[in-house]
């Protein structure tokens, strides 16, 4: 089922019109109404009337996070401060926060986003959707709120907490769908495992998971899944570019689709600043179509992931993100070879030898990088056999110089020997002094 | 004879072994048998004792990975020059390889321990 089908089936070579028509019409409104991006574009001189197709947009200067809070709170906004009817923020931990402004037509296109995904989910009028997303500043709750909405479903706004509370309506109106972040509903479906009161499969209604605002594993999917007894969806988005539902999967599971349309995507070297080659990972770049309030041009999210331009079974010829792969501020340049730790992290997660916990050392002796992994043994697969372990040892060093392009010295270690941290896990170590 | 044999995954640092024979110490369990082999970063103790079982349960406690093998001991009456390279002969006759072995020679005879690819027919070979 598509909610704009017409959209989200279009020909490629139509979309690249529809995208191009409107970049050209975007870089001119910021140019004309900004100064912010006036002077950027003059900076690098590039004037609007250079704008002729989305092929030109590696003409136009990039912007950053710390070009939002430079200019907060109204120096990149576009539209006259009547035409906004809403704010939001995102929950800066440092300093301000970003605060982004939508007009009317704003938090239309934003809903139909989040309208497209809840049909791809198979979600229609019939449904009751459960949005356990916090609402308020943070665009989750209103942002999924007027999506279900648009689509004529039954909205329950719990909002996020009070769980024995959410339980309780969920069984009691026969939810359908929830919306809430991955790690929320791993703690509710625990807690509706563990009350006496409630067995799932007969008290519980739930179908569909709309699961987004943090990155999730293959195997969360999986244990959500069972644990529920739903299918559990991806749904994308960031407050910079609008919120939840600048894209989201289909009945594939097989990527987030990007609505293009309304939000031109790019990949780049994070480094160059270069566009990488279709279907190469780097850093993922917005630019909002459409947007009024606070449009973005080329806006680094920082994420890593790529882009899959093929077509999809389910129909849609939007383009597929694959998983948020890391962050390109934790990049790490080793002997000239940009190394990310998630990529190390994910060759060590394909040998079930190791219990995942690792560290990498970078170090600088005689004028050389030094690249140092260490893993940890999963003890239930220790068999006592040196020349085991050495073998082990090898193939992931030789898995890692062809994943990596560089070598690393693995070092196998005791199960619990590498230290943890109570927070965020910190996982890199880099004593080169520059 | 076939007997039982752990071996346990040390990380290569001051204090380790201080710590895994510390904790057999406490627990009142005696080594019959023990030898080191080590790699740059890593160590694997291999030991033999008096309480497998419980010696397994509380190493695994203290999160110290363990593993039991069989292995073949062999009990040499016969502490002489040449005895131990005839039971290696045997050995290497019928293609069985050794993965490790170690060998210590008391009042009443050498003792011998070998871990090796085919542990029945080593056992086999060397009770004739």
């Amino acid at each position: 089922m598509y909610y704009n089908e017409e959209i989200e089936t279009m020909s490629r070579e139509e979309l690249h019109r529809l995208q191009s028509e409107r970049l050209v019409r975007i870089v001119k409104y910021t140019y004309d109404n900004v100064e912010f991006y006036r002077k950027r574009m003059d900076e690098h001189h590039v004037a609007p009337s250079d704008i002729k197709s989305v092929d030109d947009i590696s003409k136009l200067p990039f912007m950053t996070k710390q070009d939002l809070r430079d200019y907060y709170p109204y120096g990149t906004f576009a539209a006259p401060a009547e035409s906004i009817v809403r704010f939001h923020a995102s929950s800066g931990t440092t300093g301000k926060p970003i605060v982004a402004g939508y007009t009317q037509n704003d938090l239309d296109c934003w809903s139909e986003g989040v309208a497209r995904c809840l049909t791809a989910y198979g979600l229609s009028h019939k449904d009751i959707i459960q949005v356990s997303y916090g609402y308020g500043l943070f665009t989750g709750g209103l942002g999924a709120h007027d999506g279900a909405h648009r689509i004529g479903a039954a909205t329950l706004p719990t909002s996020s907490g009070n769980t024995s509370k959410q339980i309780m309506l969920m069984k009691d109106l026969g939810s359908t769908a929830l919306c809430c972040t991955p790690s929320y509903a791993l703690f509710l479906a625990e807690s509706l495992e563990n009350d006496p009161d409630t067995d799932i499969s007969r008290d519980i209604k739930l179908k569909v998971g709309v699961f987004g605002a943090e990155p999730w594993t293959e195997n969360m999917r999986k244990e959500l899944e069972s644990k529920l007894r739903i299918k559990a969806y991806d749904i994308y988005g960031l407050t910079e570019v609008s919120g939840p539902g600048v894209g989201g999967e289909c009945e594939c599971q097989d990527g987030t689709h990007l609505w293009e349309d309304m939000f031109y995507p790019e990949i780049i070297d994070p480094v160059s600043l270069q566009p990488v080659p279709h279907g190469n990972r780097g850093e993922l770049v917005f630019t909002t179509l459409l947007k009024e309030g606070m449009p973005v041009i080329r806006y680094r999210t920082r994420d890593l992931t790529y882009l899959d331009y093929s077509r999809c079974k389910c129909g849609r010829t939007m383009v597929r993100m694959g998983k948020i792969l890391g962050r390109s501020d934790d990049m790490l340049i080793v002997r000239g070879v940009n190394v990310f730790p998630s990529t190390v992290e994910s060759v060590i997660m394909e040998f079930p030898e190791f219990n995942g916990q690792y560290f990498i050392t970078v170090d600088r002796v005689n004028s050389t990088d030094t690249f140092d992994v260490d893993v940890e043994l999963r003890p239930e697969l220790y068999n006592g056999n040196m020349s085991g372990i050495l073998k082990l040892k090898d193939a992931l060093t030789w898995r890692m110089v062809s994943v990596l392009g560089i070598k690393p010295a693995v070092h196998i270690a005791e199960p619990g020997s590498i230290e943890r941290s109570m927070g965020k896990a910190k996982h890199v170590m880099d004593k080169r002094k520059f | 004879m076939i007997i039982e044999q752990l071996s346990i995954f040390l990380n290569n640092s001051i204090g380790r072994l201080s710590e895994v024979t510390g904790v057999l110490g406490t627990e009142g369990i005696n080594m019959k048998a023990f030898t080191l082999s080590e790699s740059s970063d890593f160590g694997l103790l291999r030991i033999i004792t008096d309480d497998n079982e419980k010696a397994v349960t509380v190493l695994k406690r203290h999160g110290f990975a363990i593993s039991s093998s069989k292995v073949v001991f062999i009990d040499l009456q016969d502490d002489t020059p040449g005895s131990l390279s005839i039971i290696m002969k045997r050995i290497s006759d019928l293609g069985i390889s050794v993965e490790s072995m170690y060998a210590f020679s008391t009042a009443d005879g050498a003792k011998v321990v070998i871990q090796a690819d085919d542990i029945e027919r080593c056992n086999k070979i060397l009770m004739k």
